[in-house]
């Protein structure tokens, strides 16, 4: 569904993709785990376009999207949806014409079956009747959950989230966690989760890849990753500061 | 020096490119027809005022200035001509420009340079919504329909403020004024006086977005777009001013 092929990218001097390769199957959930800077949201950005490789070759669908322009990615995006890291709301719209948006602008629904989808969206997030709300009045787990249905409006196929767990309450994660599956079950939809969370990643994974130094350096189911040996990917998810904490305290 | 020339060549250069596209898409569908009232609104009416006020004050000013001047060449009496020539040609499509540039340009550049610094233009992207077309097209139509509506009335109200010198202070008969304000007015006046506002308008326009949309470095980043944007296009319409009435004095 989603192909990444040797992608580089650079800013300045700074290498942040150095030949990476993804893979994602259609209907999967695939986390995506590395450290802070390590190039997470960049190559989501790539996935969507939002970004240009400066090498390398995006494939949606079998489809080589890379040298698109911006009106064939229009089209290529109206298949997809992202949760941005910071959410991304409109701040000048309500809730509802966030959610709403992508609805009002590619469809000729009528006001009245937008309202309900809107609604219905809202509910499915836990936000119910915050229609009126200005994003400002939001808590950012809100808004990140507005952001969540803003993103599902559509019935995208492809879903990427960037970090839709992070910075939020263990319970609001934990239904954030719990909305990231039920989309996937009852939509079908093909995700991209990244996320520093190893317990929000082990909930929601299907496969898990490990990235490192600009490349993948591994990809596998949750078992797989557990068992891994690789030293960073061991490392990664041992969480070895509280131990190295530990350490030191003693 | 070359240095900076050369950045200003690839700023214009991408500008252009962003006018060819903000073009191309203007009658592409969704055509954001209540986007363009909304920013015809911003952009038109609520600037009327601040243009009206400015204008009328000039008008007065020329009258009372050239008034004295030409009294001593015993002209005074076609103070009426002077005062609706200048507006007309020049000052009218100037100041309006300039007005617009710092209001409205000034906000367009905040508002895309805040979308931009807080990630809504790529959500905007993400959600398969083109923001040249969105947010550039319709501004750029707004702007360039309503600077030369707003500098006709620009130069309405300059000519409505030496008319009020002229026979409060200078001693000219309100009819003799009129006469001559629009007596000697020619085509080439009009023309000039219509071609310059259009050009402005598109400029301010796209001067704007181009500085907003590629705004980075957070809030501080929108100040300095906001006030990058009044200061490159009101160098640029005074540049194209005078361009424009050098090339349409050459032609005509
Ligand atoms: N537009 C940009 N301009 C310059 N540098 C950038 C840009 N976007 C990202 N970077 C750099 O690329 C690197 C990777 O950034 P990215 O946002 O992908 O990290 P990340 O893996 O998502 O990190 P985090 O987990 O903290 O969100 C960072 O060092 C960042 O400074
Ligand atoms: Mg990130």
């Amino acid at each position: 569904m989603i192909r990444l092929k040797g992608i580089w990218k650079r800013f300045g001097e700074l290498e942040v993709l150095r030949g990476l390769d993804l893979e994602v199957q259609r209907g999967e959930t695939l986390v995506l785990l590395g450290r802070s800077g390590c190039g997470k949201s960049v190559t989501l950005r790539i996935i969507l376009g939002l970004l240009r490789p400066d090498a390398g070759r995006v494939y949606i669908d079998g489809t080589d999207v890379t040298d698109f322009d911006e009106r064939r990615w229009v089209e290529v995006r109206k298949r997809m949806g992202m949760v941005f890291q910071a959410s991304a709301l409109f701040d000048s719209l309500t809730v509802r014409d966030n959610v709403a948006y992508y609805l009002e602008e590619h469809t000729d629904l009528p006001e009245e079956r937008i309202d309900e989808i809107v609604a219905e969206r809202l509910e499915f997030v836990g936000l119910a009747g915050t229609e009126d709300m200005m994003p400002a009045q939001l808590s950012g787990g809100m808004r990140k959950r507005v952001a969540l249905a803003r993103a599902m409006a559509a019935n995208p196929e492809i879903l990427l989230y960037d970090e839709p767990t992070t910075g939020l309450d263990p319970i609001t994660a934990r239904t954030i966690n719990q909305l990231i599956r039920k989309t996937q079950e009852a939509y079908h939809v093909t995700s991209i989760v990244v996320t520093h969370e190893l317990d929000s990643a082990f909930a929601v994974a299907d496969r898990v890849a490990v990235m490192n130094g600009g490349e993948i350096i591994f990809v596998g189911t949750v078992d797989e990753v557990k068992a891994c040996e690789d030293p960073f990917v061991k490392d990664f998810l041992m969480g070895p500061t509280w131990q190295e904490g530990r350490a030191l305290t003693r | 020096m070359i240095d900076q020339f050369l950045r200003f060549l690839v700023h214009l250069y991408r500008i252009h490119g962003l006018l060819v596209r903000a073009v191309a898409s203007i009658f592409r569908r969704p055509l954001y027809l209540e986007t363009i009232l909304e920013q015809m609104d911003a952009v038109g009416v609520r600037s009327l005022t601040i243009v009206g006020l400015t204008s009328f004050f000039t008008g007065m000013v020329l009258a009372l200035q050239s008034g004295h001047e030409m009294a001593v060449y015993g002209a005074k009496m076609y103070v009426g001509t002077l005062v609706s020539l200048s507006l007309v040609r020049e000052l009218g499509p100037v100041l309006t420009a300039l007005v617009v540039a710092g209001r409205v340009g000034a906000g367009i550049a905040a508002e895309l340079g805040s979308m931009a610094v807080t990630e809504q233009i790529d959500a905007m992207r993400a959600l398969a919504t083109d923001p040249v077309k969105k947010l550039v097209s319709t501004r750029l139509v707004a702007t360039t329909l309503m600077l030369p509506i707003l500098t006709i009335m620009a130069d309405l109200f300059g000519i409505l403020g030496g008319w009020f010198i002229a026979i409060s202070n200078l001693g000219i008969p309100g009819s003799f004024y009129r006469r001559t304000a629009l007596y000697y007015l020619t085509f080439d006046d009009l023309f000039i006086g219509l071609v310059k506002p259009v050009v402005f308008g598109a400029v301010i326009a796209l001067v704007a977005c181009y500085i907003g949309l590629n705004t980075t470095g957070g809030t501080q980043g929108v100040g300095r777009s906001t006030t990058q944007s009044v200061v490159t296009s009101s160098i640029l319409i005074f540049l194209l001013d005078f361009v424009i009435t050098k090339l349409v004095l050459t032609v005509m």
